[in-house]
């Protein structure tokens, strides 16, 4: 037990680590080539007005949004799995993550969005705000957590049905790639204000999060045991959605859908730091801040032609990944 | 000492009523059986005297405190629960599995103190398991396991533990192992509230017994006072084969009474 958490320690020394790496790499890389002194002096806005206009408002926003959506996401998704106990949850699978989309897609549809930088982000909130609102009243009903899962499932597709509906009736050419590359999600030309509207939901979000650790481990002997063990599951419960809410709601409110890293992540990190479901609740947050920010640095190392969009690459990267461990997984329950 | 006193308890469940004013007791020292038929309340009355269900009228009272008026966390204390189907999430070794057991106790797993370190190593010497402690859950056997589950719940050092069938999927060897640790843990000072289906064992291991039937409670008192052929026949609907070994009476059940089963 000491040793499996000491391990947890190291590898969470080892994720901030690479974390440091990352946003100095991230820093470094771009279209413009800037010398290390002048990322260093651009930070500080020390540097020439050039070189200080890039670094503040090109690359330090876009590095910061990456680590915190990254940080969110991985958080929500190893929360939700050890919450639903379900190895396939993600934060798309309780629907908010659509429903932040819709809200977008609608604020896009017609055609708000260039009024005000506020308006996708409040119409992707609002919607969010709506979905969790949804799974409050059912969650109020003191059903089980599957009923749950399964409501969100359903937000999900009515939401993606509606999404469909946006684009299917938009006669606006410019508005229907304005929702594709708004739903394929990114983090590229956001500025510090984008950050601003997103961080204090995630973070909040977060918080509340870090402390589930207690709830999620007793639930994973069932949920008549973790009640018997002290567990409030209906508060418990109400906290655990609103804080995913939050998280979900800030990322998609300002970088649209990026899938697969609230999936995959807590799986790179049950191997390294074991299943306990408290175990991986921080190392899946440095993982998912380290594994986004990495992808937003392959995406500008890619960009000849048009720039990938960050969400393209890590559902294409996620998806054959999570398929590997799926594969592996069935292999060694086999045995 | 602590005493439940379950009193005047009803449940229902989907419309139905599953358990019909029931009133009994557990203290310190003892273990009481549950008896009766498939869908007689046993588990329900169970679930209910602990507060993981709703009683739609009736109360447990633990040491004159109401169960539903005490904290998640105190009663969670008081009382361990132990069900009858064992539900494992994640691939965890079975010494962290017992653990769990401290959650009551502690802000988190990563907050163990030497103190919870000895209740979980006294637990897994309880139950006798400590020899594969470190192995995954998924490489037990089926009687290690139960094992395992029960020295999960004794972790919590609760005065009570409900045990639900801790029996029901077990060899003869593993249920009378099984059986022991029970009966020892009462004979510590625990008081230990099991449901069985097993009539021999109930007998043998209890030193009282609860008979239910169609969510009544029909018949309490000493094992051999309560499993006698009439009221065998009028619950369980069996004819019953007595006997004796070494002054141990045993019961077999050998033919259905014609008319059908009552659960």
């Amino acid at each position: 037990m000491n040793r499996s958490a000491s391990r947890t320690v190291l590898l969470d020394a080892a994720l901030v680590g690479v974390i440091a790496i990352l946003i100095v790499a991230s820093l470094l890389i771009g279209q413009v080539h800037l010398p290390l002194g002048d990322v260093i002096g651009g930070a500080l806005g020390a540097a020439p007005a050039k070189s200080t206009i890039i670094i503040q408002q090109l690359r330090l926003p876009r590095t910061l949004l990456a680590l915190l959506a990254g940080a969110g996401l991985g958080l929500a998704g190893a929360v939700l799995q050890g919450f639903l106990r379900n190895p396939l949850a993600d934060p798309g699978v309780i629907g908010i993550s659509a429903a932040g989309s819709l809200g977008a897609v609608v604020a896009i549809y017609f055609g708000i969005y260039a009024a005000s930088a506020w308006v996708i982000p409040l119409g992707a909130m609002s919607t969010c705000a709506v979905a969790t609102i949804i799974l409050y009243v059912i969650a109020a009903r003191n059903v089980g957590t599957l009923t749950l899962l399964l409501a969100g499932i359903a937000i999900n597709s009515l939401c993606l049905a509606l999404i469909s509906l946006c684009m299917n009736l938009s006669t606006n050419p410019y508005a229907v790639s304005e929702m594709v590359f708004w739903l394929m999600g990114s983090v590229s030309n956001r500025t510090l204000f984008d950050l601003g509207i997103a961080a204090p939901f995630v973070l909040a979000g977060i918080l509340i999060l870090l402390r589930s650790g207690k709830v999620l481990d007793a639930m994973s002997l069932g949920e008549e045991v973790a009640r018997s063990l002290g567990v409030a599951l209906q508060r418990e419960r109400i906290f655990l959605i609103g804080g995913v809410a939050c998280i979900v709601g800030g990322v998609v409110s300002v970088a649209g859908g990026i899938g697969f890293v609230g999936l995959v992540v807590p799986h790179l990190m049950r191997p390294l730091a074991g299943h306990l479901p408290s175990r991986i609740l921080v190392p899946s947050m440095l993982g998912g801040a380290a594994l986004l920010l990495a992808a937003d640095i392959v995406v500008r190392l890619m960009a000849n032609g048009p720039e990938l969009q960050l969400g393209v690459l890590t559902s294409l990267i996620g998806a054959p990944f999570f398929f590997y461990l799926i594969v592996r997984r069935k292999a060694l329950s086999d045995e | 000492m602590s005493r439940l006193t379950v009193r005047d308890l009803s449940v229902w469940l989907q419309g139905a009523p599953i358990v019909r004013n029931v009133s009994c007791a557990v203290g310190a020292g003892e273990i009481v059986g549950v008896i009766g038929p498939n869908g007689a309340g046993k588990s329900t009355l169970l679930r209910a005297a602990c507060a993981l269900i709703p009683a739609a009228a009736g109360a447990a009272v633990l040491d004159g405190q109401e169960i539903t008026a005490m904290s998640p966390d105190a009663r969670a204390r008081a009382i361990a629960y132990l069900p009858q189907r064992h539900v494992l999430h994640w691939d965890l070794s079975l010494s962290q599995v017992v653990s769990l057991g401290r959650l009551p106790h502690v802000s988190g797993m990563d907050r163990l103190t030497p103190a919870d370190r000895d209740a979980i190593g006294r637990a897994m010497e309880i139950a006798e398991i400590t020899a594969f402690a470190d192995r995954r859950v998924g490489t037990l056997s089926g009687g290690e396991l139960a094992r395992g589950m029960l020295a999960r719940a004794l972790a919590v050092e609760a005065p009570l533990l409900f045990a639900d069938e801790p029996v029901a999927a077990l060899d003869p060897y593993h249920a009378l192992h099984i059986m022991e640790l029970l009966r020892d843990l009462a004979r510590s000072g625990r008081a230990v509230l099991v449901v069985l289906h097993d009539l021999t064992l109930a007998l043998r291991f209890c030193d009282r017994l609860l008979l239910l039937q169609g969510g009544r409670l029909i018949a309490e008192g000493a094992p051999q006072d309560v499993l006698v052929p009439e009221r065998l026949e009028a619950a369980y609907r069996v004819n019953a084969e007595y006997g004796v070994r070494a002054g141990e009476p045993y019961i077999v059940p050998w033919t259905r009474l014609p008319g059908g089963g009552l659960g």
